[in-house]
C-alpha cells in the first residue's frame, strides 16, 4: 500500500516544516522554569516583520521559509538529476589549482601579511580583544586538537584539561598560586613556556599510555570524564590551585634582553602579534609534520591499525605521540590566556570548551590545516559577533546549541568538513563504500 | 597509617546500613541508564552519547506533568501513589518520544550512508549538546525542585538506619521495570529481533527482520527507561539542563563493568557502582566522589574491559 508520505516531495515537505519548527524554537525567545511554555509560545507567537514588508506572526514567517525551503530543495535534487544524467564524469574535477606547491605557498605569505596588517584595520577594542582571546588563542587550541583527531583519528573530547594543565602551570611557575613557585617569586611568563609545554606534553604521555589501547569510542568517554576531573581537582585543591576563586596574581609577558626593554599589558595588540608569532609557528611545525614519517605513521595507524602493525609501525607508541604533540599546541595556548588576562580558574574550563573546539575542528574539516585555520576563524568570528551585536533574545550560552546542531549538520552533509584534506576525504568515502578498516579501531571488530 | 583506617571504618559501620540503602537506590538508577546504554550499543556497536540528555528530559518530563497536575496542593494516600506513577510514566514517555527523535535525526541519516563510527559519535556528542542547552534556553538555567507529591518520611529502620519512603519508591520501580524489560527482551518477539539484531543485523534482515524498526524500538525501550530514571534522580535531588552529565557517565561506567551489551550485566555493574560509591563516602572526600566512578571506569577498561559477566551481544539477557 502506497501511502501518502511515502511521496519524495511530501517528505521534503515534511521535514522543511520540522526544520522550520527547530529554528524557530532555537532562534524564538528564552523560557523561564516558572513559565516553561513562554519560549516555545513566543517562538511561534510573537510579532515578527515578514520580510520587513508587513507585520505579522513569527509562525507566519517561518512556514514561508519551510516552503521556500522546500522548493529550493526540491528543485536542487531535480538539478541534480539533470546533470548526473547528462555526465558524472564531468564533475570529477582534475587536481585543484590550490594544491600547487607555488601557489600554496604564495597563499600562505599573503594571509600572514593580512595577518600582520590586521590590527591596523580593526579599531574597535572589542573586536581587538576578540582576536587575541577568541580567535588566535582558539586557532591554535584547535590546530592542537586537530594532530589528535584530524591527523590519528583519536577522539578526545576532554582537550580542554590540557589548556587547563598549560594555564595553571603557568600560574605556578611565575609563583600566582598557594603552592611554592620552583624558583621563587614572580617571573616573567617567558620562562613558563617550555616548562608549561613539557608539563602538557607529559600529560598527554601520562593520560594516553594507559587510555590509548583503548578503542575509539571508550577513548572519547575516558577524555570526556577526564576533563571533568581535572576541573574538579582544580576546584577543590584550594592549598595547590586556589580553588574556585583561583588566581589574578599572573603578571604580563615582558623582555629584559640588554637594551630592549618591553612590557606586555592590558591592551591587547601586542599580545595579538606574540601569539600571531606562535600560530605560524605552530602552523609550520604542525604542516611539516603532516607528511613526515610520524605523520604518515598516524594516517596509517588511522585508516587501517592492524596493517600499520604489519609493517612496523607500534600504534601505540603514535597515538601517545600525537595526543602529547596536540597537547604542546593547547599548552602554550594556556600560558597566553594565563598571561593575557592575569587570571586563571576552573570556571574558565568548563565542559562546554571541549566541544566548542571540536567544533572548530570539525567544520573546517578534521586533517585539514587549511580548514581548521579557517573553520576557527569563521566559527569564532560569528559567535563572537552574536555577543557584540546579540539578536533579540539571545543569551551568551544559546551558543552551544547553534555549535550542538552544527556538528550534526556537518555529520549527516559533509564529514570530512567544509575545507576537508584530500586524504580524509577520500577515507571517509571508502568507510561508507564498505572498503578500507577504519572502522575497527572503533569498534574493536579485530581480534 | 593504622589509626586513618580505623577511624574510617568506624565511620564505615556506623553508617552502613544507611549508605547500604542509598547505595541501592543509587545504583538502581544507574542501572536503568545503563541499560539504554547496553541495549543501543548491542544494536548499532555503538555508545549513544546523547543518552545522558535523555535522561535529563524524563526529569523535565515528569516535573512539568506533575507541576500542572499538582499545583498548589500536598497530596497524600492515594494521590501520592497515583502522582509517582503519573510521573514515571511521563518522564519514561518522555524520554522515548525523545530517544526516538535522536535515531531518527542524529543516528538513521548516518547508517544510511554506512558513515563510519568516528561520525556516529560526534553526530550524538552534538545532538548532547544541542538538547541539554536547548533545554537550558528553554526551561532557564536553575535547578528546579520537583513538586512535593508525597510526604518522604522514614519508613522504617534497619538497624537503625532510616529508610526514607523516597529510596523505596525507587527500589520498588526500578525493580518492576528491570524486570519487565528483561522479560520484553528475552520472551517477546520485539526482544527476539532485537536480540537478532545484535547478534548479526544482516542475517536478520534476510530473516525479515525490519532493521529499522528494531533499531528505533531498541531506542524507544532503552529511552523509556532513562527517561523514568531521569525523574526517579530528578525527585531526589531536582531537575536542571546539565543533570544527565554525570549520572550517565557513571551509568556507562556501570554498563562497561557489567559488561557491555549485557542487559544483567548492566543491572549488576549498576548496583555495584552505586554501593561502591556510596561506600566511598567513608573514604573520600564528598568532592571527590565522581572521580571514584571515573577512576572505577579507566580500571575496568584496563584490566578489563569485558566487565564482570562478559560482553554478551544479542543472547537472552
Amino acid at each position: 500500500m502506497r501511502r501518502v508520505w511515502d511521496n519524495p516531495l511530501v517528505r521534503r515537505l515534511m521535514a522543511s516544516m520540522a526544520i522550520a519548527v527547530v529554528v524557530a524554537v532555537v532562534t524564538g525567545p528564552p523560557g523561564s522554569s516558572e513559565k516553561p511554555s513562554a519560549g516555545l509560545s513566543g517562538s511561534f507567537a510573537e510579532k515578527s516583520s515578514f520580510f520587513g514588508l508587513f507585520q505579522t506572526r513569527r509562525f507566519v514567517v517561518f512556514v514561508a521559509f519551510a516552503l521556500l525551503f522546500w522548493g529550493a530543495w526540491s528543485l536542487w535534487l531535480a538539478w541534480g538529476e539533470m546533470v548526473k544524467f547528462r555526465s558524472t564524469k564531468l564533475l570529477r574535477r582534475p587536481r585543484a589549482v590550490t594544491e600547487r606547491r607555488s601557489i600554496r605557498w604564495s597563499a600562505a605569505i599573503v594571509l600572514i601579511v593580512i595577518g600582520f596588517l590586521l590590527p591596523t584595520f580593526v579599531h574597535d577594542p572589542f573586536w581587538q580583544t576578540v582576536m587575541v582571546e577568541q580567535i588566535a588563542i582558539y586557532v591554535l587550541l584547535a590546530l592542537g586538537l586537530n594532530v589528535v583527531v584530524g591527523f590519528a583519528g583519536l577522539l578526545d573530547l576532554g582537550f580542554v584539561a590540557f589548556y587547563a594543565i598549560g594555564a595553571y602551570a603557568t600560574a605556578w611557575v611565575t609563583g600566582a598560586l598557594p603552592t611554592p613557585a620552583p624558583f621563587g617569586g614572580p617571573i616573567n611568563p617567558f620562562f613558563a613556556i617550555p616548562i608549561a609545554i613539557v608539563m602538557v606534553m607529559l600529560a598527554g604521555i601520562i593520560l594516553g599510555a594507559p587510555t590509548l589501547r583503548l578503542r575509539g569510542d571508550y577513548l572519547a568517554i575516558v577524555t570526556l570524564g577526564f576533563g571533568e576531573i581535572i576541573a574538579i581537582f582544580a576546584n577543590n585543591l584550594y592549598g595547590i590551585t586556589g580553588g574556585a576563586t583561583g588566581t589574578n596574581q599572573i603578571p604580563h609577558f615582558s623582555i629584559h634582553l640588554g637594551p630592549v626593554k618591553y612590557l606586555w599589558g592590558l591592551a591587547p595588540v601586542p599580545y595579538y602579534y606574540l601569539a600571531l608569532g606562535f600560530v605560524v609557528l605552530f602552523l609550520v611545525v604542525f604542516s611539516l609534520l603532516e607528511h613526515s614519517r610520524v605523520g604518515r605513521a598516524w594516517t596509517a595507524i588511522r585508516e587501517d591499525e592492524v596493517a600499520a602493525e604489519s609493517i612496523g609501525i607500534n600504534p601505540l607508541k603514535y597515538k601517545v605521540m600525537a595526543f602529547s604533540i596536540g597537547a604542546a599546541s593547547s599548552g602554550f595556548a594556556g600560558v597566553m590566556t594565563a598571561a593575557q588576562t592575569n587570571f586563571v580558574s576552573p570556571t574558565s574550563f568548563g565542559l562546554l570548551f571541549s566541544i566548542n573546539i571540536l567544533v572548530l575542528v570539525i567544520f573546517g574539516g578534521m586533517g585539514s590545516i587549511k580548514g581548521v585555520l579557517i573553520g576557527a576563524i569563521a566559527i569564532q568570528t560569528m559567535s563572537m559577533y552574536l555577543i557584540h551585536t546579540p539578536p533579540a533574545g539571545y543569551q551568551p550560552p544559546d551558543l552551544y546549541i547553534y555549535l550542538g546542531a552544527l556538528l550534526v549538520v556537518m555529520m549527516i552533509f559533509r564529514p570530512a568538513g567544509l575545507f576537508p584534506s584530500r586524504r580524509r576525504k577520500r577515507e571517509i568515502g571508502l568507510a561508507e563504500a564498505g572498503e578500507g578498516h577504519m572502522d575497527e579501531v572503533l569498534t574493536g571488530d579485530v581480534p | 597509617m593504622i589509626s586513618f583506617f580505623t577511624s574510617h571504618f568506624a565511620t564505615l559501620r556506623l553508617e552502613f546500613w544507611a549508605l547500604l540503602v542509598g547505595g541501592v537506590a543509587n545504583g538502581l538508577i544507574y542501572a536503568m541508564v545503563a541499560i539504554g546504554y547496553t541495549m543501543v550499543y548491542g544494536v548499532l556497536r555503538l555508545i549513544n552519547f546523547a543518552h545522558s540528555e535523555i535522561f535529563m528530559s524524563g526529569g523535565f518530563g515528569g516535573l512539568f506533568v506533575l507541576r500542572a497536575l499538582v499545583g498548589n496542593s500536598t497530596p497524600s494516600g492515594m494521590s501520592s501513589f497515583v502522582l509517582v506513577i503519573v510521573g514515571i510514566v511521563s518522564g519514561a514517555l518522555v524520554g522515548a518520544i525523545l530517544a526516538a527523535l535522536l535515531e531518527r535525526v542524529a543516528y538513521r541519516p548516518l547508517r544510511r550512508r554506512n558513515a563510519p563510527k568516528l561520525a556516529y559519535l560526534i553526530s550524538a556528542i552534538g545532538a548532547s549538546y544541542f538538547l541539554f542547552n536547548m533545554a537550558g534556553k528553554e526551561f532557564g538555567r536553575y535547578n528546579l525542585a520537583v513538586p512535593q507529591i508525597f510526604n518522604d518520611h522514614p519508613v522504617f529502620t534497619i538497624y537503625g538506619a532510616p529508610v526514607q519512603l523516597y529510596a523505596i519508591i525507587v527500589l520498588i520501580a526500578g525493580l518492576i521495570m528491570l524486570v519487565v524489560l528483561d522479560r520484553i527482551v528475552a520472551t517477546t518477539r520485539l526482544g527476539r529481533s532485537i536480540r537478532a539484531v545484535a547478534q548479526d543485523a544482516e542475517t536478520a534482515s534476510l530473516m525479515g527482520v525490519n532493521i529499522d524498526r528494531t533499531i528505533a524500538t531498541t531506542f524507544i525501550l532503552g529511552g523509556a527507561l532513562g527517561g523514568a530514571a531521569g525523574f526517579l534522580f530528578g525527585l531526589g535531588s531536582g531537575v536542571v539542563f546539565t543533570m544527565g552529565f554525570t549520572p550517565a557517565l557513571k551509568a556507562f561506567t556501570a554498563a562497561v563493568l557489567g559488561g557491555i551489551g549485557n542487559l544483567r550485566g548492566a543491572v549488576i555493574g549498576g548496583l555495584l557502582l552505586g554501593l561502591v560509591e556510596s561506600f566511598s563516602v567513608a573514604f573520600v572526600n564528598g568532592a571527590y566522589i565522581d572521580v571514584v566512578a571515573f577512576v572505577i571506569l579507566v580500571l575496568v577498561l584496563l584490566v578489563r574491559p569485558t566487565g564482570i559477566l562478559g560482553e554478551r551481544l544479542g543472547r537472552a539477557a
